[in-house]
């Protein structure tokens, strides 16, 4: 690692200060992505900026509209906390299946959405349930937000402060882990909304990062079963192809896995 | 004897050390005045280094000295070797290519070192390592071995034309001929053996103290066998003469082979140690252990086997190609050829085998021994095929192997190795008793109707251990022999010191060699330590790998003890006024037998050691020595049986069962030799279904990371069941075969063998990870 100065900070707006402040400052959450990568001499901020300790920024809440979820809240969090359970239990299952014991008492929700992983699990349901992102400056809606590879709608500095998420009527995560690192090989996010619209992402799949599946969304939105997806066709191109998925294989995990998240739904 | 003698699951003694973390490594070692190393390391898998410029290096903090390849040839270092000598068919020397410890220039494979940069901490050195330049100029790279041999392909080794190291037969060409010409029935397989990264929990590391005044160097470092490192480093390596060169392997964190090897770091850090004056130390890190440590396997093979018509075997005939990667690493020549072909025969009655081996460099980390080294590949090779066999003889997979089990010994393969004893039939009755075989239809067609591809395999294996009787293995081409040493020393109190020349590096020798004492005298293992890993304290020995040290290791602390007990019974006898022949030892005490006449172990030591009233004519002390040189190796077997289920949606395996009846002759510890199986099993399973050291066609790797590379976690494991059946080893007096390796040996076919049953398609290559299942299912 090299040297860096690292800065605990107390609010959200001492934080951004400390950032503009800085030669080449970067956030700092669960560390969980930024200090390997830190090790391994892939980055080399200035300065570290840590959030965890912020209060404005841990825990989970209802709303008028639905859940709220702070963004350094871990992932073990979020997987035990009561509020998200009764409305979307769904959320708890997938953070729960987040890396090992180490990374979830670690890792946090806002962490996982500003790195954008392709084979993160966040994304996905952040962009089925079309949440909405919160930052100290303005609200993204999730179809805006995620950008491509390691790449989103933030700007340089701007921290993301909480995520939204709408009541759903129905909402289901399967993941098929990568047999190395236990991300999403390929996990698909399904959701359907009271006013009967229906939402899919699949993460881990696409060369591009978290992705709608059309196909998909039409087919149950037609009829809300697995079975509705047996006759649906998911095209290989775009998709990842490396040694441990090959195109066509992720192309029908995005269908196989889409079906178990309905199962999982109810 | 005694609660704690042969046959007690006694807890291990290293466990408290190594559970409250208070093991000792390479790393934990701090010395006054130590520098700290880093390599700069190459980046393309096949290069030419232009020039080195470490102007700017030298500046920075802390930086103590950049030193380069040129200049450990310069200073006469001499290159590494491969110390078993292979023949090819046409009777040429094996070819092997030039292996300076820093490439002068040419780099090979991605990760050798061109250079090193000492400075007073770890940060400094890596952060000046950067500040290196390296000029390189790029060659083409070839890392297939098969594309390696074709007419145009990159040349590694101007020593080796065609890339070509040794091109080596075993058994009867002619006698394979004609029983293929008389066959009724032929199966053909093409096998690949996946090439696997050891991954020992610590990395590899050591630290060089020169001492100037003394002219002695002291060296710790992660190792398997410290004396076999010394004796390379100095009659090979120019690094220093024996007597002035300590060895000290202290706890070192998991070897599988990989720690047998004397590396590059170690003879860099040595030589540089002098040219500093400073103890130097090197700890390298989980990417250095994915590019450096001595890779395992990575074998294709095409192979036949002729029936008759009752289908009993003719004959086999085997064409492997093995990967040895960019250098001939210390053992790499005898896995593919002394270590596999000599145990083509498995469990089988074939009376005629014939195989050809071709060893070829590529442009890839090299490749050596790996638990169960070249056992794996035929045990693979041969459990695969008899499970094809009996798919296309339409018989079953049990049946068949029983049919052609040998079932008397000794027997004489055409191979080479005399099997001295073993029951194939009661290893492979237990395990289909335990997994309830003849259920498995009815298992089967159940599980079909839910939906589900169940599968059940078997692997029938058989290893040789024990490594090795010198002069047979020296007939072979070995360049060392495989005798084992120990020294007994019992103190004046009465504790008792065993001085091995084996190693322990998560086999428990702290305990069960303890166990040995304690069956002989019936003292407490507390009263006796084992000491091992420095060649200060140790007697010259070969160290631990190849399943030997209970065999080998084992029988040396016999022998030394017969020594022992025969000198303490004279002084026995002399003090209690009795005849020698008349003392038994029982529960620590030396007794005049039918009489109430006894005295302890302590009074006996005391006496030894003051001499006041010994026998006339005898020398003080109780010490005593033994070198004890095998006759034959041993012949570990068993039985694996292995249910599986395919997710045919997904491809992916879940165990069901698994099943292992193991044949180990005595066990002195079974809760150590269990943990020793489950170990190896785990290997086995994740060569199978897991791991897998992949390269690209320039000969970058693709796995050199954990979140790449896939490592077996308990999560992805059965749980298993263990068992025994036992024929006693007749050729040591302990009965001992050994247990280190049979789980990696024996594992992987049974569950291949499972997953093909399954899916209803041969066709499929280790690791069987869930995209290659599925494949195979849907085509
Ligand atoms: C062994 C291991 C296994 C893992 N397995 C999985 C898995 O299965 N699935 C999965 O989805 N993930 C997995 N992860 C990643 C894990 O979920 C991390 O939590 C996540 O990648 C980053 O979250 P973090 O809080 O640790 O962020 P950090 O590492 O602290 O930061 C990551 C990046 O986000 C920025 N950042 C952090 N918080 C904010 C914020 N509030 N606003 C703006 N920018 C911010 C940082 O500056 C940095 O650039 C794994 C990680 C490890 C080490």
């Amino acid at each position: 690692m090299y040297e860096t100065t690292y800065h605990r900070a107390s609010s959200v707006d001492e934080a951004a200060a400390l950032f503009a402040k800085g030669k080449e400052a970067k956030y700092l959450a669960g560390g969980q992505t930024l200090l390997p990568v830190m090790k391994q001499r892939l980055a080399s901020p200035s300065d570290v900026i840590d959030l965890a300790k912020i209060k404005d920024m841990v825990g989970c809440s209802g709303t008028t509209s639905g859940i709220q979820i702070k963004a350094a809240t871990t992932h073990y969090d979020v997987s035990q906390d009561a509020t998200v359970r009764k409305a979307i239990p769904a959320l708890c299952a997938l953070a729960s299946q987040i890396g090992d014991p180490a990374v979830r008492h670690r890792g946090t929700i806002g962490g996982s959405l500003a790195n954008n992983d392709p084979a993160a699990d966040y994304p996905a349901a952040v962009l089925a349930l079309n949440a909405t992102i919160k930052t100290n400056k303005r609200t993204i809606a999730a179809d805006d937000f995620f950008q491509g590879l390691f790449s989103t709608a933030l700007e340089d500095g701007e921290i993301i402060t909480a995520v939204d998420f709408p009541v759903v009527d129905k909402a289901g995560y399967a993941k098929f882990p990568h047999p190395a690192s236990r991300f999403a090989l390929t996990g698909v996010f399904v959701a359907r909304m009271p006013d009967g619209d229906v939402r899919v992402a699949a993460t881990g799949a696409s060369q591009n990062g978290v992705m709608r599946v059309g196909p998909i969304e039409a087919a149950l939105k037609a009829n809300w079963s697995a079975s509705a997806i047996d006759s649906v066709t998911i095209s290989a191109d775009g998709l990842l192809n490396d040694i441990h998925g090959t195109a066509d294989y992720r192309a029908n995990l995005i269908k196989v896995m889409a079906q178990r998240a309905v199962q999982a739904a109810g | 004897m005694g609660v704690e003698g042969i046959g007690a699951s006694v807890v291990r003694k290293e466990d408290r050390r190594f559970i409250t973390g208070k093991g000792r490594y390479v790393d934990d070692i701090k010395l006054v005045g130590m520098t700290h190393a880093h390599f700069i390391r190459s980046p393309h898998a096949h290069a030419k280094i232009k020039g080195i410029d470490s102007s700017e290096a030298m500046k920075m903090p802390g930086v103590i000295a950049v030193l380069t390849g040129q200049q450990i040839v310069d200073d006469k270092i001499g290159n590494l070797i491969c110390g078993w000598a292979i023949t090819s068919k046409d009777g040429s020397p094996m070819k092997m290519g030039a292996w300076p410890a820093m490439a002068p220039e040419t780099v090979r494979f991605v990760g050798q070192a061109v250079a090193v940069v000492i400075a007073e901490t770890k940060n400094q050195a890596r952060d000046a390592a950067e500040a290196v330049v390296v000029n390189y100029e790029e060659l083409p790279a070839v890392a297939d071995v098969k594309a390696a041999i074709a007419p145009g392909a990159p040349q590694l080794h101007p020593e080796a034309p065609g890339n070509i190291i040794y091109d080596w037969q075993l058994g009867d060409e002619a006698a394979v001929k004609a029983a293929f010409a008389k066959a009724a029935n032929v199966v053909s397989l093409d096998l690949t053996n996946n090439r696997l990264v050891p991954n020992a929990m610590e990395p590899r590391a050591a630290i060089a103290d020169y001492d100037a005044a003394e002219e002695h160097f002291t060296l710790y470092t992660t190792s398997q066998n410290p004396h076999v490192a010394r004796l390379v480093l100095s009659a090979f390596y120019n690094v220093a003469p024996e007597h002035k060169l300590r060895v000290i392997a202290p706890d070192v964190g998991g070897g599988f082979g990989s720690k047998i090897y004397i590396y590059p770091e170690e003879m860099v850090a040595l030589w540089a140690s002098k040219k500093v004056g400073r103890p130097v130390k090197w700890t390298g890190d989980r990417t250095e252990s994915f590019l450096t440590d001595a890779h395992g396997r990575d074998h294709i093979t095409h192979a036949e086997m002729a029936f008759d018509k009752d289908n009993k075997i003719l004959g086999l005939r085997v064409k492997t190609h093995a990967n040895f990667g960019a250098y001939m690493s210390l053992f790499s020549s005898a896995v593919p050829t002394y270590l596999y072909a000599t145990l083509l025969s498995g469990q089988y009655v074939i009376p005629a085998i014939y195989a050809e081996v071709m060893a070829v460099y590529t442009n890839t980390t090299p490749v050596d021994a790996y638990r169960g080294a070249g056992r794996p590949e035929a045990s693979y090779l041969l459990e695969r095929m008899m499970e094809t066999a009996a798919r296309q003889l339409n018989v079953d997979p049990a049946e068949l192997r029983k049919k052609n089990f040998i079932t008397t010994f000794p027997y004489q393969t055409p191979v080479i190795m005399t099997y001295d004893a073993g029951d194939f039939n009661a290893s492979i009755d237990a395990a289909m008793k335990a997994i309830d075989y003849a259920g498995f239809p009815a298992r089967k067609a159940k599980a079909k109707s839910e939906g589900k591809l169940r599968g059940i395999g078997v692997s029938c294996y058989i290893e040789a251990c024990g490594i090795a009787p010198s002069k047979a293995v020296g007939s072979l081409g070995a360049g060392v022999g495989l005798w084992e040493s120990a020294e007994i020393r019992v103190n004046p109190v009465g504790t008792i010191e065993v001085l091995t020349g084996t190693h322990s590096h998560g086999q428990s020798h702290e305990t069960t060699f303890c166990q040995l004492i304690a069956e002989r005298l019936g003292v407490p293992i507390s009263q006796v330590s084992i000491v091992h890993g420095d060649t200060d304290k140790v007697q010259f020995g070969m160290g631990t790998y190849g399943s030997r040290s209970i065999a080998v290791g084992g029988t040396a602390i016999v022998k030394a003890m017969e020594k022992i007990e025969s000198k303490a019974k004279k002084i026995a006898a002399h003090a209690l006024e009795a005849s020698e022949n008349d003392i038994v030892i029982e529960n620590g005490e030396f007794k005049v037998t039918g009489t109430d006449k006894s005295i302890a172990l302590p009074m006996v030591a005391l006496a030894a050691y003051t001499a006041h009233n010994l026998p006339d004519g005898m020398e003080p002390g109780l010490k005593e020595t033994a070198f004890y040189d095998p006759t034959n190796f041993t012949f570990p077997a068993g039985a694996y049986i292995c249910e599986v289920e395919v997710d045919a949606a997904t491809g992916k395996t879940s165990f069901v069962n698994f099943v292992a009846a193991d044949d180990f002759g005595r066990l002195i510890n079974p809760m150590v030799v269990e943990g020793q199986v489950h170990g190896g099993l785990a290997q086995g399973i994740g060569q199978a279904l897991l791991e897998h050291a992949v390269y690209n066609e320039n000969g970058q790797p693709v796995t050199a990371s954990f979140m790449d590379y896939t490592m077996p976690r308990a999560d992805d494991l059965p749980s298993f069941q263990v068992q025994h059946t036992t024929t006693l080893c007749p050729s040591n007096p302990l009965g001992v075969k050994g247990c280190g390796e049979a789980g990696a040996i024996g594992a992987s076919a049974a569950v291949i063998n499972a997953i093909t049953d399954a899916i209803g398609n041969n066709k499929l290559e280790m690791p069987a990870t869930p995209d290659r299942v599925w494949h195979a299912i849907h085509g």
